[in-house]
């Protein structure tokens, strides 16, 4: 008889078989963290508790404190990250297709680009006061750059035959943009999608962090004040936890949106 | 009669990338008739131009020097008489097969339900029926090939530029597509002007074929006009003493270009 080789076998196992395991370690390093803090190898008060970092999460639920600062956290996020993604869409079109536009601004754009934008928010905290516009302006500067250098690129690399043959077809300028170019450009966004949303976050949660009246990042930052460091630590995982479902969400929206394009 | 499509003494020359080089002179003095109804084929070897000169055709290109004239009329500016088949894929690769196609109609501000039953109508004529949906990585090289012939005949373009359209394919499809170009050329006859390297294929459709010399600056050595009776099947025809003959003359001439052609692509 045949013997059929099983090639299955030599591959890794499937990520979903994989779950229970990957359970198991985080109960572990749960573990261990209860067990180190409870016998005072380490000092609670610099690495909190587990169970004291849970009861604070529950009063946070429990009470709907935490619904206000999530949703304006989360509003700040979407707002940075939906002007941000227009205002790079826009420029990145005009200066990929104005070469002296580009040639131009171009000292100027790797400069900004360069700088650490982290250090706006002062300036932001000036401009817009501590409001959520402070916390926008800054995630938008963020998201920004990310989707105007990917838009730029994109514009750079459309297939001159794809173009040529649009114009054949008898395309004008503006239908140009509207066949190619903006099409383009969005796989291009959608690629960046997962990194500047993130972004997005991070300008929201740092901006509260250094100075507003509402937000998770207020809420670690009142911790902080307190020398609650299991409230820090809560908050950490809230901001973790919303993280990661955004960027199931974005993969959801990925594979809607992309569906054209080849794996 | 005015010919469909005229260029007269056509220079094209690039300039060097690098300063001080001379400039690339991809086409010099060529002259090239299409008249109206009919299939003329051009053939050389690798880098002789050809599509330079389908792109000046085209109006993709302007000529550094030369004009080229459409019906009569001088070309500036794309050429919006004529439909153009890429060698190289050019479908929109995030439209659909069907919205490709709809895209020169929608272009022209036609409505959307007006361009999606002439597109399907297409569609179906080049055997996409039941594939309109799909995008353009989904569907195989000779697909995409009927999808692009769609999106350029929905237009009714007078003169079609075809430049190598089915290099890429494998022999068979390759036939099959030849064949239903010509059964759709034959039906309501636009000039074409179709650029190969396959002097089989040229001679196979066309009704005139005309030898381009090795470039740099290539030009027109040989001109034939191919008697073979129509309506042709190009995989039979190669068969036939008449084709056969046609062949040996041409290639007589063809060979020595190829040859410096290779030599040149040897030293570059």
């Amino acid at each position: 008889m045949l013997k059929v080789s099983r090639p299955e076998a030599a591959t890794a196992p499937a990520p979903r078989s994989l779950v229970p395991a990957q359970l198991a370690l985080l109960l572990v390093v749960l573990a261990a963290w209860y067990g180190l803090t409870a016998s005072d190898l380490l000092p609670p008060f610099f690495f909190g508790e587990p169970v004291k970092v849970f009861a604070e999460l529950w009063g946070w639920f429990a009470s709907g404190k935490i619904y206000l600062h999530l949703g304006v956290t989360l509003l700040e996020t979407l707002l940075a990250f939906v002007l941000g993604t227009l205002l790079g869409l826009a420029i990145g079109l005009w200066l990929g297709l104005s070469a002296t536009a580009s040639a131009l601004l171009d000292p100027y754009i790797k400069a900004v680009n360069s700088m650490p934008r982290v250090v706006m928010a002062p300036i932001f905290a000036v401009w817009f006061g501590l409001g959520i516009w402070s916390k926008v302006a800054l995630g938008v500067t963020l998201v920004f750059f990310l989707v105007f250098f990917n838009v730029f690129q994109a514009v750079k690399e459309v297939s001159p035959v794809v173009l040529a043959n649009a114009r054949m077809l008898g395309a004008s300028r503006r239908q140009l943009l509207r066949f190619v170019y903006l099409p383009s450009a969005t796989s291009w966004v959608f690629a960046s999608l997962h990194t500047s949303i993130g972004m997005a976050f991070v300008g929201a949660v740092v901006g509260e962090y250094l100075g507003s009246a509402r937000g998770v990042g207020y809420l670690i930052l009142e911790a902080e004040g307190l020398f609650d460091i299991n409230g820090v630590i809560a908050g950490i995982v809230v901001l973790t936890v919303c993280a990661l479902a955004l960027d199931l969400l974005v993969t959801w929206l990925e594979n809607r949106l992309l569906v054209w394009r080849p794996r | 009669m005015t010919a469909a499509l005229a260029l007269e003494r056509v220079t094209c020359s690039f300039t060097p990338a690098e300063r001080g080089k001379p400039s690339y002179v991809a086409v010099r003095d060529a002259t090239l008739v299409v008249g109206d109804g009919e299939f003329v084929a051009v053939v050389g070897p690798t880098g002789c131009g050809k599509s330079t000169l389908l792109n000046v055709a085209a109006g993709l290109l302007p000529p550094t020097s030369g004009a080229v004239a459409v019906f009569g009329e001088r070309l500036a500016g794309i050429n919006r008489r004529a439909g153009y088949l890429f060698q190289a894929e050019a479908l929109m690769p995030w439209r659909s097969a069907l919205d490709n196609v709809t895209a020169g109609l929608e272009m022209r501000g036609l409505a959307k339900r007006e361009c999606v039953a002439r597109a399907d109508e297409w569609l179906r004529r080049v055997g996409l029926a039941g594939h309109e949906h799909r995008y353009p990585h989904q569907l195989s090289g000779g697909m995409r090939k009927r999808a692009a012939l769609a999106q350029v005949l929905i237009l009714d373009p007078e003169i079609l530029l075809m430049d190598e359209p089915f290099s890429a394919l494998d022999i068979q499809t390759r036939q099959l597509m030849e064949n239903e170009l010509l059964a759709l050329w034959s039906a309501n006859r636009k000039s074409v002007l179709f650029i190969t390297h396959d002097l089989e294929e040229a001679i196979a459709l066309a009704d005139r074929v005309l030898v381009l010399s090795a470039g740099p600056a290539s030009r027109a050595i040989g001109e034939f006009a191919i008697d073979l009776p129509r309506p042709r099947d190009v995989s039979e025809i190669r068969m036939t003493p008449r084709f056969l003959k046609l062949y040996g003359e041409i290639w007589r001439i063809l060979k020595d270009e190829v040859l410096k052609g290779y030599a040149q692509g040897q030293q570059a």
